[in-house]
């Protein structure tokens, strides 16, 4: 039988285009000692450490035995978990199985990634296959793009309505001191004079890049109680990993690795009614169009209704269901980090250390990440032990 | 630790250069070879976990492309990054934690790249890739310091060459049988002093896969289980400079545990065969030093008194090893996968008699940075 895990302590950066104060092991170390000071715990109390990031955007290969002075690995089990834009669900998961096994106690997840360092359209290009997908349709915004003329077509949602999501995360920011995009809100105005990148998704309406880390500590029940007041339970955790191709994706229906693997964690966590029984969600939406499609994915609203939702302003700071406090992807993008900023962020709003961006009495909370080739992880969170 | 076990291996032929098969195919023969193995269906797989790697296979997010080969559509999933043996460590934490099986894949393809170029991408990028180290010139620079600090010598070293190639030809998916001599290791091109080309692993294409199931799924699997005693990992310091590189002490913490988890108290007597990462031949004796089977700077006379040879007290690497194919990220699992080939009685010519205990073991990092240590048995 697996054991109850919960998270007792999370850590960020404080997020920006170029941190060119530190370099990436202090980048991470910045992110742990946080975490370990949010559980008051020390590096010596850790059992055991999962690290990922993407390889090819700092260009360092073997991420978890280079970053042993910074994720705190020495003489520890350390090991590299990387899944694309998923990856800090990946680590996320991974150290909810190492202290569900039974083998540990205490472990460190920890997510990060140097972006400007890098060329991150040029490493994502390599995603895909080097003779028939690299040249032609490849990198993070041609299938967005895509996705997004295709909801429009089928639904007849407009450009206003991406609009009216990327002003809510961007808005939702404002209350993040650690978010890139902080302190600098925009209007729809704003968004649709920007810069048109792929039709119809303009500079506005994608996320940032950003150098930023993120670390969370799980722990096993029994030692979770003794060392958080309130831990975050994990209720269940799924991953769905679909095409390989990026021609294989069915444009036309729905995220359906979100789909697949939001259907397992409702049933494994017993949630029926999403909207009413989650008190709030951090969803890894990278552009504005997937926070109309994918919410509707998520069975927060019916086929199409997406902008409907969005603009009776369920989703936004006091709405039945508040959607990214912390102001989402588009906010801030430190690709290895992301994923594992969602479920920080699910996390600490069930600790109640939301500060300005807190919801009030938040009991269940859904993280997701999102990456690769439409791949989706899934986490819920629960105050309550399962 | 709940019981668990192995109910299925597959391993492809290993050679320099598989023209033939991209790297998705490989994933799909071991896949299906394991299946086949376990007399399961793609029914009987609850999850799966791929094992790549960006820089070896030249492709960011590697694991994206084997996600259909390895069976893993619509199936929980994930990726470890780095040797075989620390995905099958996630895979036995997947099945702890409520899978009844999970599916472990491994896959390499060297000659689609340039290792030097991709080890170097393991150093630091400011003070120490610019001189060109990778991982031959810092496993010189290790075997250089154990043979200073000890007075192991490169006679020794062949001896290891000589014993594992001459192990490789029992076994039909070694990529390098041959016979040799210490002359022929002593005489061959200095690759980096002193690594001599017949101290080296050869570059090579191949995958390997094994599904670890629980008790219950175990029952239901065609083979007898094999079962997981010990099973531990640990890393210790970045910088070569801030290591003792002659005292393995991340692999003496890995066995450590992994022993007591085992209920192993006298390694020597208690396990039957082991299966190391000898990237190089130099490693064969300073593993055994970490893994506790003879003191520190005894792993050379250990050697000579041949007591891991097919025939000696403590068989090592009867398949020939990482010497005689180094499919990276894949020889761990492969190590694993030799485990249980013994465990069975199906190790064919290269076969130990009466094999209760197996140790199989992989690395990650320059020099052994970071160690895995398994330990299976046949008997619960």
């Amino acid at each position: 039988m697996a054991r109850r895990v919960a998270i007792v302590g999370t850590g960020q950066t404080h997020h920006r285009s170029h941190r060119l104060d530190v370099n990436g092991r202090e980048l991470i170390h910045e992110a742990v000692e946080r975490a370990l000071k949010d559980c008051e715990l020390t590096i010596r109390d850790i059992d055991a450490i999962v690290i990922g990031n993407m390889d090819h955007f700092e260009s360092i290969n073997y991420v978890d035995t280079w970053s042993v002075e910074g994720s705190g690995g020495y003489m520890k089990p350390i090991m590299k978990v990387t899944t694309g834009g998923t990856t800090g669900t990946s680590v996320a998961i991974a150290a909810y199985y190492h202290v569900a096994s039974g083998l540990f106690d205490k472990v460190l997840a920890i997510g990060w990634e140097k972006n400007s360092e890098s060329d991150t359209t040029g490493a994502i290009i390599t995603c895909s296959d080097p003779v028939w997908d690299r040249f032609s349709y490849s990198g993070a915004i041609p299938s967005l793009a895509t996705e997004a003329s295709a909801y429009m077509e089928q639904y007849g949602a407009t450009q206003e309505d991406a609009a009216r999501v990327a002003v809510r995360e961007r808005t939702h920011a404002m209350n993040n001191p650690y978010a890139q995009l902080h302190g600098r809100p925009i209007t729809i105005k704003d968004v649709m004079e920007s810069a048109m990148l792929a039709y119809p998704i303009k500079l506005l309406d994608v996320c940032p890049r950003t150098d930023g880390a993120c670390a969370v500590v799980f722990a096993a029940e029994g030692t979770a109680e003794r060392i958080a007041p309130k831990p975050a339970w994990i209720k269940a955790c799924a991953v769905r990993h679909a095409a390989t191709w990026f021609g294989d994706v069915d444009y036309n229906t729905g995220l359906l690795s979100l789909k697949r693997a939001s259907l397992e964690v409702y049933e494994k966590a017993g949630i029926r009614h999403p909207v009413e029984e989650l008190d709030v969600a951090e969803l890894y939406l990278p552009y504005s169009y997937a926070g109309l499609k994918w919410i509707e994915v998520l069975g927060f609203c019916g086929p199409g209704e997406g902008p409907k939702f969005i603009w009776e302003g369920h989703s936004d700071m006091g709405g039945k269901l508040p959607i990214n406090p912390s102001g989402g992807v588009m906010s801030t993008n430190c690709i290895g980090a992301t994923a594992l900023l969602r479920t920080a962020e699910a996390a600490l709003q069930i600790m109640g250390k939301g500060d300005k961006r807190q919801v009030p009495d938040v009991k269940t909370a859904l993280a997701t990440g999102f990456g690769g080739c439409w791949w989706s992880d899934a986490i819920i969170m629960s105050s309550k032990k399962p | 630790m709940e019981r668990i076990a192995i109910v299925g291996v597959g391993q492809t032929k290993y050679e320099r250069r598989k023209k033939g098969e991209i790297f998705y195919d490989l994933v799909y023969e071991v896949t299906v070879k394991a299946m086949e193995d376990a007399g399961f269906t793609l029914n009987d797989i609850d999850n799966v976990i791929t094992i790549s790697n960006d820089f070896w296979d030249g492709r960011t997010i590697s694991c994206m492309a084997v996600q259909e080969a390895a069976g893993a559509h619509d199936k929980n999933v994930s990726t470890v990054e780095g040797d075989g043996t620390f995905g099958a460590f996630y895979g036995a934490m997947r099945v702890l934690g409520g899978f009844g099986t999970t599916l472990v894949v491994a896959h390499s393809k060297g000659s689609e790249g340039d290792p030097r170029f991709i080890t170097n991408g393991m150093f630091d990028p400011i003070y120490h890739r610019p001189l060109g180290i990778e991982v031959l010139s810092a496993s010189a620079l290790q075997a250089n310091v154990y043979m200073e600090k000890y007075g192991v010598t490169e006679e020794q070293f062949a001896q290891v060459s000589v014993k594992n190639h001459g192990n490789a030809r029992k076994n039909p998916l070694a990529q390098l049988p041959m016979n040799i001599t210490v002359e022929d290791v002593m005489r061959s091109r200095k690759i980096a002093d002193p690594l001599k080309l017949l101290d080296c692993s050869p570059i090579s294409d191949g995958a390997a896969a094994i599904i670890i199931a629980n008790e219950e799924r175990a029952r239901k699997a065609h083979k007898k289980p094999v079962w997981i005693k010990g099973i531990a990992h640990c890393s210790e310091a970045y910088f070569l400079g801030d290591r003792d590189l002659a005292d393995p002490i991340a692999l003496k913490e890995a066995a450590k545990k992994a022993y007591a988890m085992a209920g192993i108290r006298d390694p020597l007597k208690e396990i039957d065969v082991v299966e190391l990462y000898d990237a190089f031949s130099y490693m064969e004796p300073l593993w055994l030093e970490g893994l506790g089977f003879c003191g520190p700077g005894e792993g050379g006379r250990m050697i000579e008194k041949k007591i891991s040879t097919m025939e000696g007290s403590l068989p090592v690497n009867p398949s020939g090893g990482v010497l005689s194919a180094h499919p990276v990220l894949a020889a761990g699992l492969a190590r694993i996968i030799e485990g249980v080939l013994q465990i069975r009685g199906e190790a064919g010519e290269h076969q130990i008699d009466g094999v209760k205990t197996a140790l199989a073991q992989g690395i990650n990092g320059p020099c052994g940075q970071s160690h895995c240590i398994w330990i299976m048995g046949r008997d619960q």
